[in-house]
């Protein structure tokens, strides 16, 4: 059973006490991506890890509502009772992240070219905005449309929009068999067979490329991976799961060893050669593209950008410089717009995704 | 009938020959419709009972064109309601009396089909169902198949966020719709979301995604295609009782098995449907459940042997598998004509739009059918089972005096229903202008003004669609002065109809 605990009318309190006060709040779960996006300028901390509890979990209606605080490890095991999993495979740098958190940041992990996103995924969240008020969006239901999609658009905002106090989001059957296969591929033709084999209906639910090797992950009835699996060839990888665990998690040496910065760079599907120095490691079938490099920023983003796609440094490199690819003016004006609309005063994690939103 | 507008709705003063000789200076000849007789086929949506002539229609073709019509509107505080096919359920596209009709009909270009990529590019007149017919030489499709595919319009599915008979394996329209182009009501171009997973900045996709055409006009959008799955099978089984067929969905989802579709009819729809196509189905069933399973051909065979299995552990009388082609398409063929069944059946139907979580069906549809009985009309129910989105149609002869009235009302109190026990009230319809009151019930004050801000955040000057979706205040005011709690009539003693 998981520890419960409501904290809303405290947290309410608080966010009435910082608009009282005139004091930006830096919104806390488990603090495992406080390293994520630009320093925070704020006087408090708003701490929402101890609003904790599963608060309703319906296995065959495929949803699953906790409060933010509640550890991911928590709702992993609550779900693998129940032979069940959160598609999106949220990453958990250090055992500490938080659902809340892992909405705010709206990160999701190997499956997502496959399963769907954090965004994809969420069905309804409870919210308190700038103006203090603690309301519901969205709900349990798979489909709802009643009112402005406000789950989704608080998500992956960084905390930015409003403090989320409690989370609804679609669950799926974990699947019954799963198999990791390593092949000798060249990076582009890589790319284009785990396409093809997810066109002939094989459950593909990760494709990572490093060093010449191509993983692909099949995951699904025990029939179809075994037919998959006859059709790719290849060799069973060492690690399985857990590989993709450490790289979701950036476990893996790529990751951890030295201190070069590490860009995040999403590209549309097919995209070509980046060209940038640098060592790399492609998910998402080619379309997250890890790069641990020094080249310029101003030189990763246009690069990102003339493939139509775009540039985050996610770790390292200068704090204060833009995190998040910039915007073309007339959406930044329309983001600048939306903070006003749901934190006029900017009480909420204060430059933590642009500076001045 | 009266104006469903409120009168902090129609606030605007509109010199019509002033916009008449502006906008016809932006769109020669045909583009600009201002008599009567030419308007009268945009008066009304799919929900025919709303009507209303705007004060002109309006039909650009160039992306110039809508941000001058747009900029002109602005400039003179004029309404804009934008248009596609006209397919809404919910009055959505019903043209507001002191502003413009923006329909969208000639964008109707498909700019790209990027097999590689598995993208189309396509302009918001497009139709659902030209977009999966441009795919399939590629053996890709649109996922996203609302029951208007052949006619709606994929900038209408974006406005409504669109769902379908596959939404619980292949998502909604905004699990589909990657990138789109907007014109603000100032007349200004910005393009929202990317080909490139997870776009910088806020979720702007998500903010317009069944915004009802409230936030900007779409002006090109680009989708997501998936492949065709290599195999798919249809099961058609029938059970004596709907509550078993509900403990059969719940079964199939809880043995880790996602149908591509899977759907229930009640007796009252069975019997509708088989007299009207034939789709051979059982007519002395209490319901129906249609399950397509989809994928690779050893795990199709596995699946429909697990739902086989499981359909005849939860009760059911007799179970179908589809042999071919033809039987599949018939097997869908009586769903898919659910509702025209019903038209011939009763002068008029009303179709409801709620979800509630699936658990509580049984007991729905149990007080939908004393809510029938008090209200006495009729109500046939179809049910997207799988993901708990319901269609009550309710029969009814518009020709009788005060009939449309009370199938409006208990309209409303079921959707109050769905709200009550955990659900919404729409599901893939859109709120429009036929549940706005109802939003009342389903979201609170907070929530409410929340919406109004997001609102403002993209159109200030609350020219886009006013009077819809999301309610007034006095709206609501007015309609909690009126509304029942917990079948408490305030005034007992009067009769009601």
């Amino acid at each position: 059973m998981t520890r419960t605990q409501d904290m809303s009318q405290e947290l309410v309190d608080q966010v009435h006490q910082a608009l009282d006060n005139g004091t930006a709040l830096e919104i806390r779960g488990g603090g495992s991506k406080r390293f994520y996006g630009r320093p925070v300028d704020a006087a408090a901390a708003l701490d929402v890890g101890s609003h904790v509890g599963i608060v309703n979990y319906e296995p065959t209606e495929l949803v699953l509502t906790a409060r933010a605080g509640t550890p991911l490890g928590e709702i992993d095991r609550a779900l693998a009772a129940e032979g069940q999993m959160m598609p999106f495979e949220p990453p958990d740098y250090t055992g500490s992240a938080t659902l809340g958190g892992a909405f705010a940041a709206g990160l999701s992990g190997p499956r997502r070219p496959w399963a769907g996103s954090a965004r994809d995924l969420i069905l309804g969240v409870r919210l308190i905005n700038g103006q203090g008020a603690h309301q519901r969006y969205g709900g349990e239901v798979m489909k709802n449309v009643a009112g402005y999609d406000v789950s989704r658009v608080v998500t992956g905002a960084l905390g930015t929009l409003g403090v989320i106090t409690e989370v609804s989001m679609k669950v799926l059957p974990l699947p019954e068999a799963e198999l990791t296969l390593e092949l000798e591929y060249d990076r582009t033709a890589a790319v284009l067979a785990v396409e093809n084999w997810y066109r002939d209906g094989f459950p593909v639910t990760g494709s990572a490329f490093h060093n010449g090797c191509l993983r692909v992950r099949l995951a699904g009835s025990a029939s179809a991976v075994e037919a998959a699996s006859r059709a790719i060839g290849g060799t069973e990888a060492s690690g399985g799961s857990d590989w993709w665990r450490d790289l979701n998690n950036q476990k893996l040496e790529f990751f951890t060893d030295g201190d070069t910065p590490l860009w995040r760079i999403a590209l549309p599907p097919a995209a070509t050669n980046l060209d940038l120095a640098g060592e790399r490691l492609f998910d998402w079938n080619g379309q997250l593209r890890w790069l641990r490099s020094s080249e310029s920023p101003s030189t990763v983003r246009e690069r990102a950008q003339a493939l139509g796609g775009h540039a985050t440094l996610f770790r390292g490199g200068n704090p204060t410089d833009d995190v998040f690819h910039p915007l073309a003016p007339a959406v930044h004006t329309l983001n600048k717009r939306l903070k006003q609309a749901f934190d006029p005063k900017g009480i909420f994690n204060p430059g933590r995704i642009y500076a001045g939103i | 009938m009266a104006s469903v507008y409120r009168k902090e709705d129609l606030s605007f003063t509109v010199d019509r020959d002033r916009l008449i000789r502006e906008l016809g200076a932006i769109l020669p000849g045909e583009g600009l419709l201002v008599d009567d007789e030419a308007m009268r086929p945009f008066e009304c949506d799919g929900l025919a009972a709303y009507r209303q002539l705007p004060l002109v229609v309006a039909l650009p073709e160039t992306l110039e064109q809508v941000q001058d019509i747009l900029r002109t509107c602005h400039d003179l505080s004029v309404p804009v309601v934008a248009r596609g096919a006209g397919t809404s359920l919910s009055a959505g596209a019903l043209p507001h009396p002191q502003g413009i009709l923006l329909s969208l009909a000639k964008f109707n270009r498909i700019l790209d089909v990027d097999n590689a990529r598995r993208i189309a590019r396509v302009q918001p007149g497009v139709r659902n169902l030209a977009i999966s017919e441009a795919a399939a030489p590629y053996g890709l499709y649109y996922a996203p198949d609302p029951s208007s595919q052949i006619t709606c319009t994929i900038g209408g599915n974006v406005a409504e966020n669109a769902g379908g008979v596959h939404c619980l394996k292949y998502g909604l329209t905004i699990h589909n719709v990657l990138a789109a182009t907007m014109v603000t009501m100032e007349g200004e171009v910005v393009h929202l979301g990317s080909e490139a997973p997870d776009a910088p900045g806020y979720d702007l996709m998500a903010a317009i995604t069944g915004s009802e055409g409230m936030l900007g006009v779409l002006v090109e959008i680009t989708v997501k295609l998936l492949p065709q799955p290599p195999a798919r099978d249809v099961l058609l089984a029938s059970f004596p009782e709907v509550e078993a067929a509900g403990r059969a969905v719940a079964g199939i989802i809880a043995a880790g098995i996602i149908p591509g579709g899977l759907e229930m009819m009640d007796n009252a729809a069975i019997r509708a449907a088989e007299d009207f196509v034939h789709a051979g189905y059982p007519t002395e069933a209490a319901a129906i459940l249609i399950c397509e399973l989809d994928g690779n051909d050893d795990e199709l065979a596995d699946q429909v042997g697990r739902v086989r299995e499981l359909f005849r552990e939860y009760g059911a009388d007799e179970i179908l598998v589809a042999r071919d082609a033809d039987e599949k398409a018939r097997f869908w063929a009586g769903r898919k004509a659910a509702f025209p069944a019903v038209g011939r059946i009763s002068p008029d139907y009303y179709c409801i739009d709620g979800t509630i979580p699936r658990n509580r069906l049984a007991e729905v549809l149990a007080r939908m059918a004393e809510l029938s009985e008090t209200y006495q009309q009729r109500v046939v129910n179809v049910f997207h089972a799988g993901d708990g989105n319901l269609h009550p149609l309710v029969l009814y002869d518009g020709n009788n005096p005060g009939e449309f009235e009370r199938t409006e009302e208990l309209g409303g109190k079921i959707l109050e229903l769905c709200v009550e026990v955990g659900g919404t009230v729409t599901g893939e319809h859109g709120v429009g202008m036929e549940k706005i009151n109802q939003m009342c019930v389903q979201f609170e004050q907070g929530a409410l003004d929340q919406f109004r801000a997001l609102k403002a955040a993209f159109d200030p000057a609350g020219l886009l669609n006013p009077g819809k979706a999301i309610p007034t205040l006095n709206r609501c005011a007015e309609f909690g002065a009126m509304h029942v709690h917990k079948g408490q009539l305030p005034h007992p003693d009067i009769p009601r109809f």
